[in-house]
């Protein structure tokens, strides 16, 4: 082991003096058909950006049409509204939005790779998503649909005149996406970790992936099926889903929701990796109980399958399947809690840096905490009865979806950014975004407790007069949200041409990624690491840590 | 009870005062652990600051007491929320029988409602306070959602089958009623009110209607009408079951199942009959989902169910 300078130093290769997986090719060409996973994160990344800003944009005509009771959009256009940004935003950006990124670009890295197992399948992964998102932009030029997101039958089939059919298409051709991508990282890591990298060794972030992964593997098909038959049935008329030919319309949401349940963890679980590796990088200590951790996350993917008729208490299922995912939405509810108390301690005895990916991640575990103690009133029978339907529902599973997996995504942002890019951002305006980040959040969706629990229903376009206050406040927090994800556009897009050159290892972590230059080679290390010991190998009393490979690092 | 609570929604049923307090216990435990969570946090935050000089000797390696710990802890909690919202779920949403009955027809973008005696109104629903009211509720095209705050009650009306709630209102005054499933292009608009009154001014709203027929006779003349006391009358020569008396019986089908004639069941006989041939007879009966609506199978149902008690038959 050798020691080497202290890491908040710059130091390692001058970004210019190797070829890097950015400046080695050139062409477009280059670009289109890479087979390199780096790039193709940041392909993935220029297309879930883009979405992300179209999805916003149906948000902020929402929530300007909600400052007052009279509106601004017409009753049919403000359907297309939160149609379009729920389809949108779920799987045009949250489920590929750190799997596809962060994920593509640091699993081989992490785990001392070259790259995935099946490179060809993972650019085709980018191919087939800008195809389904073809097809989704056709159908909101065309007019979008108007169904909600749900897709609920009968209305999806026999009523609503929308752009259903591409609608769904676009999210049954999306799905082959995300299998492709969960297909590729579950093989990866099984087969391609270096000499040393052991299970009990994998970083956090890369049991997140594999558990994400594998629901992805097996929830897709069924969202398949499911559209699959919703088109069907809207061209042939079969009948599934229509009562008046004997079918059955929760037929639709019991499968809808076998996979859209699993989707909420899609996006939580790569979260909860993220903030796993920030919190201990940045408290300079081991997270506490990493066995604990991964058996948590798999125990979260492998319940996820078992809780989808909660999204049913009110929709006619029996009495006793109710009471049933009750109980099975209490026991996913435990790994949650286990994990925020981990993250919580891991701040116990640590010598804490309050940089902007740490401000993230302690953000994503105060609004997980808060949409995870709603979501227990969700599993409470009797008060999904009362509140099911409502704003209240609508505020938990932003707090979960946006609140949470949305500050991840900047907090990996952050972290990560220099070795993406090779460039440092402006730190005090970074840390200033996070936390205008939380107050917008929480402006924009506590709100819309108090008005789920006074009674207002979600997805409509007018209400009483006499919520308009709260509206109002959501609407005035929205735009401050609106500011706060818009900055880091700014400034990290500074930061790529006049950012100050980043080292190999600016934060001092102890993952392999951070062992090679930044931005890394074609082919990410010179010689494949040799791995020496588990992650989090940060000493608090002095600061010091040991990388993976075993090179230690004074404070 | 809780009306000192700021931003507290209207409480006007028996129902809502058991949501409240479970809601309440669940406020308070969140609280608890958001109070936990950000106090530990801030307090680690400040105390292992980069710069401070707390000791950071002797750090825990051995968690997993720890982690077994508030594991047991929070499953502990958690069941005991379990089975208090699962007990008190139970209770909403098996309906008893009812002091009165009312009729609920969902369509895009209205509320129908048909009391007993034959009254109807729209978008708006009369009840006396302290009686408990059992809604039967139908849907006439897509998946509304019933849903009164102050009540704090919630059901889907799926169409193809019939769906009961109940409430018992307790306080005087007006209410807000909304439709909670997306339902179309008007969801937003598909709202109402339920005016709950002393008994005496309901009896005298219930006079003020002027309707002279009550809904089971409605339900009797479409009964002969639509040619079904044709085969069901006692005198008929068809081999078809008696519909005296069924209501609330156990039927045994010809595929092996039991069956409880509720409303729900005698619904879904008269649109889907092949599916519920009763044993012991031809499946002969035809397919009334072309000629009836839902609201004109409420009536039926009305009818048949008073054929049941015949007290309510002699008024």
């Amino acid at each position: 082991m050798s020691v080497t300078t202290a890491e908040r130093v710059p130091q390692g290769d001058p970004v210019s003096a190797v070829p890097n997986y950015l400046t080695a090719e050139n062409t477009i060409v280059s670009w289109l058909f890479t087979k390199d996973h780096k790039r193709i994160a940041l392909l993935f990344f220029a297309s879930i950006t883009f979405f992300f800003f179209v999805g916003g944009f149906a948000a902020t005509m929402m929530r300007l049409n909600l400052a007052t009771p009279e509106g601004l959009l017409q009753p049919a256009v403000y359907n297309r509204m939160f149609t379009m940004h729920g389809i949108i935003m779920v799987w045009f950006f949250l489920i590929p939005s750190i799997p596809a990124t962060f994920g593509n670009f640091f699993i081989p890295m992490m785990i001392g790779a070259r790259d995935l197992a099946f490179p060809r399948i993972n650019l085709a992964s980018w191919y087939v998503f800008n195809l389904s998102g073809l097809v989704v932009l056709y159908a909101l030029v065309m007019g979008g649909a108007n169904t909600g997101w749900t897709f609920y039958t009968p209305l999806s089939t026999i009523y609503a005149n929308g752009y259903v059919f591409a609608a769904a298409l676009a999210v049954f051709i999306n799905g082959f996406s995300s299998i492709m991508t969960g297909l590729n990282f579950v093989v990866t890591i099984h087969r391609m970790r270096a000499p040393g990298m052991t299970w009990m060794r994998l970083p956090l972030f890369v049991w997140g992936i594999y558990a994400v992964s594998v629901v992805m593997l097996t929830a897709t098909p069924v969202l398949a099926m499911d559209t699959f038959l919703l088109g069907a049935e809207r061209f042939l008329g079969l009948g599934l889903f229509d009562p008046t030919h004997g079918g059955d319309p929760l037929l639709w949401q019991h499968m809808f929701w076998f996979y859209s349940h699993p989707a909420v963890y899609i996006m939580i679980l790569p979260g909860m990796g993220v903030v796993s590796e920030i919190i201990p990088c940045y408290a300079r200590r081991p997270v506490f109980g990493y066995a604990g951790m991964t058996i948590a996350l798999m125990s979260i993917a492998i319940l996820s399958f078992f809780v989808w008729a909660h999204h049913m208490f009110v929709a006619g299922i029996s009495i006793y399947s109710a009471i049933v995912f009750s109980l099975m939405t209490f026991f996913v509810a435990v790994p949650s809690a286990i994990k925020v108390f981990n993250w919580t301690v891991t701040l116990h005895k640590g010598r804490i840096v309050f940089d902007a990916a740490m401000l993230y991640a302690l953000g994503f575990v105060l609004l997980f905490t808060l949409g995870g103690v709603t979501g227990l009133m969700l599993a409470t029978l009797a008060v999904d009865v009362d509140v099911h339907g409502t704003y209240f529902v609508v505020a938990h599973f932003h707090y979960i979806m946006v609140g949470a997996t949305v500050s991840a995504f900047f907090g990996a942002l952050h972290y990560w950014w220099p070795k993406m890019t090779g460039r440092m951002f402006p730190e005090g305006i970074a840390r200033f975004a996070a936390i205008l980040t939380y107050i917008g959040f929480n402006l924009t969706f506590f709100p819309q407790f108090v008005l789920g629990y006074l009674g207002m229903p979600r997805r409509s376009y007018t209400y009483p007069a006499q919520w308009q206050s709260w509206n109002l406040l959501s609407s005035a927090g929205a735009s401050i949200l609106a500011i706060a994800y818009l900055l880091p556009l700014c400034y990290l897009g500074w930061s790529l041409f006049k950012g100050r050159k980043a080292a190999a290892n600016p934060w001092g972590a102890t993952g392999l990624e951070w062992t090679t230059p930044s931005p890394p080679p074609q082919h990410n290390f010179k010689r494949t690491p040799v791995v020496e010991l588990g992650p989090y190998s940060y000493n608090p009393e002095d600061g010091s840590y040991i990388s993976q490979d075993g090179t230690a690092h004074a404070g | 009870m809780y009306h000192w609570i700021p931003f507290w929604p209207d409480t006007a049923a028996t129902n809502a005062i058991a949501v409240n307090n479970l809601f309440i216990a669940e406020l308070g435990l969140s609280a608890l652990i958001m109070v936990t969570v950000v106090g530990m946090m801030v307090v680690f935050c400040i105390r292992y600051r980069r710069g401070s000089s707390a000791s950071r000797a002797n750090l825990t390696e051995t968690t997993w007491h720890f982690e077994v710990g508030w594991t047991t802890a929070t499953l502990a909690t958690f069941l005991v929320l379990f089975v208090w919202g699962a007990g008190m779920y139970v209770w909403l949403y098996q309906a008893p029988r009812g002091d009165i009955e009312i009729y609920v027809v969902a369509k895009r973008w209205m509320w129908k409602m048909e009391h007993p005696g034959g009254q109807r109104e729209i978008d708006a629903l009369h009840v006396p306070v302290d009686k408990t009211i059992r809604l039967v509720m139908a849907s006439e095209d897509v998946i509304h959602s019933f849903f009164v705050p102050a009540f704090r009650v919630k059901h889907d009306v799926v169409p193809g089958t019939l769906e009961t709630l109940w409430f018992k209102a307790d306080k005087i005054g007006t209410y807000f009623l909304a439709c909670t499933q997306f339902c179309g292009l008007q969801h937003a608009t598909m709202q109402g009110k339920v005016v709950v009154m002393s008994g005496p001014d309901y009896a005298r709203w219930l006079t003020q209607q002027g309707v002279h027929e009550s809904l089971a006779q409605q339900g009797e003349e479409l009964f002969r009408a639509h040619g079904c006391s044709g085969c069901h009358d006692k005198n008929s020569t068809v081999h078809a079951p008696s519909l005296v008396g069924l209501y609330g019986t156990m039927v045994h089908l010809q595929d092996g199942t039991v069956r409880v004639a509720d409303e729900t069941y005698i619904h879904d006989c008269i649109f889907n009959p092949r599916s519920f041939t009763v044993a012991g007879y031809p499946p002969i009966m035809p397919d009334f989902s072309g000629q009836l609506n839902e609201g004109d199978v409420l009536k039926l149902v009305a009818y048949i169910k008073s054929l049941g008690h015949p007290e309510e038959r002699a008024k």
